[in-house]
């Protein structure tokens, strides 16, 4: 439920570990719903849900501690440098602040590590919260609109961060309207459209009628 | 110790966001002078009553200030979301209450000393019974940071924040403001024996405020 609203009424998903999920589908579909509840964020208020085999209802502090959101937000302090940022998310989550500098360097942050986070461009805070999210050693990515704000190396950082997952047995679930460039990442791809998630077939569009009727409607 | 560290981790994130902005330091800590100067104007004509009516003035001017300290705890938090930050951290909503109360009692101190030295050089006040004056200073101070923390995150997600805030902790802080008032009134008057009965009925506050906030700060961070 989103306030008076049922939320993702209905929808089923599962997700193998390794897999990079693709997200498709119309705004307010619920897209970001689902990223969120994953992430432990909202409270789930009826159905089931496991994340990594953790009963989202019932430990949702131990389901954010294995995943990572990049949300549309930073989550970060515009008085805190962008090192400091990721320290403290860092330490926050049990890892060491050492651990910052090889993640900076990663999403090729570190020319501007000392740069308060309210100074930083749009694309810039996007990497940060890659930043925040790598440092975290995530088994669960969680990446809603991630090439919203990125110039083309940050898509290529991006592009290569999402490329590792199975050889750092990470799962990736992405949420994108950027179709081309998140199909070239994804191993698999879902539409969500009305709350109710839908298989797409391995190229072109979604063939249930069911969708396309309600698509129209959307 | 792990629930300890994570709670100077909170506490040291948000002095240091707090020494970057300079809010506390250029707004809030002059907001408490400027609250006891206007009461040195208003009751300037009668200085028996100014050096009397001192101690509640200080304790006031602390009050209105504690506010204002509360808001901006919680404002940082606001900005790109960063509360969702704290939760997606996992860190206990109990070590997040005590940094985030620690931090706000700091700066507290840092403007009861200001503020106080001005109310000694505004008021002629004569400074006796620094001991029993420190130790109701410190136990009202963590009582109105720890409740200030309380209150501020159950409005932290709302609109009406601002007003919400003060309109929550200003009832919520009345005893402290008494015990604080009577025990600074005792001590300045050279009998510190009246003072510690209200010295301990702010300890007892304090206490009360540190463990409810510790127990149910997490929910309310939750549900704000």
């Amino acid at each position: 439920m989103l306030g008076r609203f049922p939320a993702l009424a209905g929808a089923d998903l599962e997700v193998e570990t390794g897999e990079v999920v693709l997200l498709s589908g119309p705004n307010g579909a619920g897209k970001t719903t689902l990223l969120r509840l994953c992430a432990g964020l909202l409270p789930l208020r009826a159905g089931e849900a496991e994340v990594l085999g953790v009963d989202l209802a019932v430990e949702p502090r131990r389901v954010r501690r294995a995943v990572a959101l990049v949300g549309h937000e930073t989550f970060c302090y515009d008085d805190l440098t962008v090192a400091e940022n990721v320290r403290f998310v860092a330490r926050a989550t049990g890892h060491r602040a050492a651990d910052a500098d090889d993640v900076l360097e990663r999403v090729g942050l570190q020319r501007v590590a000392h740069t308060a986070h309210g100074r930083l461009s749009q694309g810039q805070r996007r990497r940060l919260s890659l930043a925040n999210a790598l440092v975290r050693k995530p088994r669960l990515l969680l990446l809603d609109e991630p090439h919203a704000g990125l110039d083309e190396h940050g898509r290529a950082v991006l592009a290569e961060i999402v490329r590792a997952t199975p050889a750092e047995g990470r799962t990736v679930i992405l949420a994108s309207h950027e179709l081309d460039l998140a199909r070239r990442l994804a191993t698999r791809e879902v539409r969500i459209v009305a709350g109710q998630v839908h298989a797409v077939p391995a190229a072109g569009p979604p063939a249930d009628p069911v969708v396309a009727e309600v698509e129209a409607r959307a | 110790m792990s629930f300890l560290r994570d709670a100077l981790l909170v506490a040291g994130k948000d002095l240091r966001i707090e020494r970057r902005s300079r809010v506390a330091l250029q707004q809030i800590i002059p907001f408490g002078g400027v609250v006891v100067m206007l009461f040195a104007f208003a009751l300037d004509s009668d200085r028996t009553l100014l050096h009397q009516a001192a101690p509640g003035l200080f304790w006031a001017a602390v009050l209105l200030a504690v506010v204002l300290a509360v808001g901006r705890s919680f404002a940082i938090e606001e900005a790109n979301r960063a509360r969702d930050g704290l939760r997606l951290s996992g860190l206990d909503g109990g070590s997040i209450f005590l940094g985030k109360a620690a931090a706000v009692a700091v700066e507290l101190f840092l403007l009861e000393v200001i503020v106080g030295a001005a109310v000694v050089v505004l008021y002629d006040v004569s400074v006796r019974g620094v001991v029993v004056l420190l130790c109701a200073a410190v136990a009202a101070t963590v009582g109105l940071a720890a409740t200030g923390t309380v209150y501020g995150v159950l409005a932290g997600g709302l609109r009406a924040r601002e007003t919400l805030v003060p309109l929550l902790v200003l009832p919520a802080v009345t005893p402290v403001m008494l015990g604080a008032t009577r025990s600074f009134q005792a001590a300045l008057d050279g009998i510190p024996g009246d003072a510690w009965p209200w010295v301990q009925l702010l300890a007892a506050f304090a206490v009360l405020a540190v463990a409810a906030g510790t127990v149910a700060f997490g929910p309310l961070l939750e549900e704000a």
